[in-house]
C-alpha cells in the first residue's frame, strides 16, 4: 500500500465533516474517488496532505505515519496534488512555477524536460506568466508541478472541473500515461464516466462517509445507469 | 517577476543606479531647493528602514505592525556599544545589526506561524514588550532620559579614518550603506529565496505543499528585515546624537508602514524609497503652513488608497515607466496578489 487513510474524522472548527472515512492506494494503481457536492472528498484529500488535519484515525503514506506531519514534510516524503482550483502562482513564469516544485523524494525524480515529453505543448508554455494561461493550460502545469516534485503518489482534484471535453480527453490520456509509468494516483472527480475509465478501483462517498467501494471493472459492466445512480450516491 | 526579458538579475540596475545619482548628490543641491542636510540624513535612515521593512509587508505579505521597536533597538545597541564596549564605527555597527536581529529573532519564532490579522496582532503586541522593557531597563536605556551623548564615530579604514561630525559627512556615510543594502536586497528579492517569499504572500498553503518550511522563511525574513532596521538605527543614533524611548513608540511602527503603502511598496522594489521621500517632504512642507500636516497627510493617504492601491509607484509605473519603457502587448493590469516587481 501506498497510502492508507483508517477511520478519519476531520472538523472545520465544531463542524464535523467526515466520519471515520478508510481508503487505500496500492502502489501503481488509480483509485477514483467519487460523489456528489460537499460530499467531503476535498477534505479527504486535504486531511490526507495536512492541511485540514484529522482529529481522530490515521493516514499512512509507504509505510510511514503522516497523520501528525507537518505538510511540507508529507510534501517532501512524496505526496503530490493537484488541487481543484489548480492555483499556481500567477506572477511567475510557468517555468518559475516549475523551478520551485522541484525536489527529490525517495521516488523517480522527474525534470522538466520529462514533463514536457508527456505535454507536448508545455514547452511552448514555459516562459509564459501563467496569469494568462487558460483552463486546460494551466492544468497541464498543475499536474507537471506535482510531477517534477517526484510524487509517489498524486491526489487529483476534480482534474476534469471546467474543462471542455476535448481538453478533458486530453487530460485523461495524460493520467494514463502516467500510470503506464507507474505512479500512483488517487483520482477525485464528480464524472463517474470519466474517472471509471482511468481507474482501477473506486470509493464512492457521501455525507463524509464511504458508502462504497469495488474494482472499476464492476462498475463499467454495470454501465451507464449504475453511473448516474453513483453521482448522487445512494 | 523575472525572466528573459527583464534584467532584473543583474547586481546593478538602471533604477538603482538613477536613485545613486540622486541620492549621491543630495548634499549639493538640497540647500539649494530650500530643505537642508539633516532631512537628507533623515531620508536616509528611514529609506534603509522602510526597504527592510517591505521585505516583509511588500514580497512576504507579513503586516508587521510593531518595527519601530526594531529601529530603537538597533539605536540603544549602537549606544550601548559605543559607551560599554568599543567606540569603534563598524564594530558599533556590527552590534547593532546583530544585537537587533536577535531581538528579531525571537519575536520571528513567536509570529512566523501566524499570518495576517494574528501576525499583525502579535507583532504590535511584541513591539510594544520591548517599548516597555526599552523604558524601564534604565541602566541600560537611560529610561525616559534616553542614551544621551552618542558619538558620530570616525569611519576608519585602519590607514586612515574619515571624520563625519558634520551633516553632510555622515550622510555620505548613511548613504554609502544604504548603497550595500539596496544592491543586497534587490539580489535577495530576486533569488530563489526571494521568490518564495513572493509565493508564500500568494499562497501560504501552496507552497507548503511544494515541500517548502514556510515557518522558516518567513522567520529568515523577519530576522533580515530587523537586521535592516537595527542598522537604520545605529545611523539614526548617530544623527541624533542620542537613542530615545520615543522611536519605539507605536506611532513610528505606523509611520513606516505608511510610508511603505503610500509609496507602492506592495508592487514596486522603490515604493518605500518614493514614500519616505513624500513623509519627509509632506512634514517640512505642509508643516510648515499647518500644525495638523499629519491630518492632510493621512487624507493624501486614504485618498491614494481608495483610488490608487498601488501608491506612487503605481503612478510613476503609469505614467513616466509606460513612457519609457515598451510594455508587452497586452498589459496585464496589476495582479491583486503580485509582489513587487520592479
Ligand atoms: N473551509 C471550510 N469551512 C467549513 N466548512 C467547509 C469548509 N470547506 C468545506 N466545508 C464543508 O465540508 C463539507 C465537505 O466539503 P468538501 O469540499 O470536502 O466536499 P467535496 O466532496 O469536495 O465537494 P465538491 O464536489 O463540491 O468539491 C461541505 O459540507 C462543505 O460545506
Ligand atoms: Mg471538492
Amino acid at each position: 500500500m501506498i497510502l492508507e487513510v483508517d477511520n478519519i474524522h476531520t472538523f472545520y472548527g465544531e463542524t464535523q465533516v467526515l466520519f471515520g472515512v478508510s481508503l487505500s492506494v496500492k502502489k501503481g494503481e488509480v483509485v477514483a474517488l467519487l460523489g456528489p457536492n460537499g460530499a467531503g472528498k476535498t477534505t479527504t484529500i486535504r486531511s490526507i496532505l495536512g492541511l485540514t488535519r484529522a482529529r481522530r484515525g490515521s493516514v499512512h503514506f509507504n509505510g510511514a505515519d503522516i497523520t501528525r506531519a507537518p505538510t511540507h514534510k508529507i510534501a517532501q516524503a512524496g505526496v503530490g496534488w493537484v488541487p481543484d482550483d489548480r492555483r499556481i502562482f500567477p506572477t511567475l513564469t510557468v517555468r518559475r512555477n516549475l523551478e520551485i516544485a522541484r525536489k527529490t523524494t525517495g521516488f523517480a525524480n522527474w525534470t522538466i524536460d520529462d514533463a514536457c515529453k508527456i505535454f507536448a505543448p508545455l514547452e511552448h508554455l514555459l516562459p509564459r506568466e501563467c496569469e494568462n494561461l487558460s483552463g486546460g493550460e494551466m492544468q497541464m502545469v498543475a499536474i507537471s508541478r506535482a510531477l517534477v516534485g517526484a510524487p509517489g503518489l498524486i491526489l487529483l482534484d476534480e482534474p476534469s472541473q471546467g474543462l471542455a471535453p476535448k481538453i478533458v480527453n486530453d487530460v485523461m490520456n495524460v493520467i494514463r500515461r502516467l500510470r503506464e509509468e507507474g505512479l500512483s494516483m488517487l483520482i477525485v472527480e464528480q464524472n463517474v464516466n470519466i474517472a471509471l475509465s482511468v481507474a482501477d478501483r473506486v470509493f464512492v462517498m457521501n455525507h463524509g462517509r464511504i458508502v462504497e467501494e469495488g474494482p472499476a471493472e464492476n462498475y463499467r459492466k454495470q454501465g451507464a445507469a449504475r453511473a448516474a445512480t453513483l453521482a448522487a450516491a445512494t | 517577476m523575472s525572466d528573459a526579458r527583464n534584467p532584473v538579475g543583474r547586481w546593478i540596475t538602471l533604477p538603482i543606479l538613477a536613485s545613486f545619482a540622486v541620492f549621491g548628490t543630495l548634499p549639493y543641491w538640497v540647500e539649494a531647493v530650500g530643505l537642508y542636510q539633516y532631512l537628507g540624513l533623515e531620508i536616509m535612515v528611514w529609506v534603509i528602514f522602510a526597504l527592510g521593512y517591505n521585505l516583509l509587508l511588500g514580497y512576504g505579505g507579513l503586516p508587521s505592525f510593531g518595527h519601530g521597536a526594531f529601529i530603537g533597538i538597533g539605536a540603544y545597541a549602537f549606544g550601548v556599544a559605543q559607551f560599554h564596549f568599543i567606540p569603534n564605527l563598524w564594530i558599533c555597527l556590527l552590534a547593532a545589526i546583530i544585537i537587533t536581529g536577535l531581538c528579531g529573532l525571537a519575536a520571528a519564532l513567536l509570529v512566523s506561524r501566524r499570518r495576517g490579522i494574528y501576525f499583525a496582532l502579535m507583532t504590535i503586541a511584541i513591539g510594544q514588550v520591548f517599548f516597555f522593557i526599552a523604558s524601564k531597563w534604565t541602566s541600560v536605556t537611560g529610561g525616559e532620559d534616553g542614551l544621551l551623548n552618542i558619538q558620530r564615530l570616525p569611519v576608519d579604514f585602519g590607514l586612515f579614518s574619515i571624520d563625519i561630525q558634520d551633516t553632510a559627512s555622515l550622510y555620505y556615510l548613511a548613504f554609502a550603506l544604504y548603497a550595500v543594502v539596496v544592491v543586497l536586497l534587490w539580489r535577495l528579492v530576486h533569488s530563489p529565496f526571494g521568490r518564495i517569499l513572493g509565493a508564500i504572500r500568494q499562497n501560504e498553503e501552496r507552497v507548503r505543499f511544494l515541500g517548502y518550511n514556510v515557518f522558516i522563511y518567513k522567520a529568515i525574513a523577519f530576522i533580515l528585515s530587523t537586521m535592516v532596521a537595527g542598522l537604520a538605527g545605529g545611523l539614526f543614533a548617530m544623527a541624533q546624537e542620542g537613542a530615545y524611548i520615543q522611536i519605539m513608540n507605536l506611532q513610528w511602527s505606523g509611520t513606516v508602514v505608511l510610508m511603505t503603502l503610500i509609496g507602492g511598496g506592495l508592487v514596486s522594489f522603490w515604493g518605500p524609497v518614493f514614500g519616505v521621500v513624500l513623509y519627509f517632504i509632506a512634514r517640512d512642507i505642509l508643516g510648515a503652513y499647518t500644525e495638523a500636516w499629519l491630518l492632510w497627510f493621512g487624507l493624501m493617504f486614504m485618498l491614494l488608497v481608495m483610488f490608487k492601491p498601488e501608491g506612487l509607484a503605481g503612478i510613476w509605473r503609469d505614467t513616466v515607466g509606460g513612457l519609457v519603457r515598451r510594455k508587452p502587448a497586452a498589459a496585464p493590469s496589476p495582479h491583486p496578489n503580485q509582489s513587487p516587481a520592479e
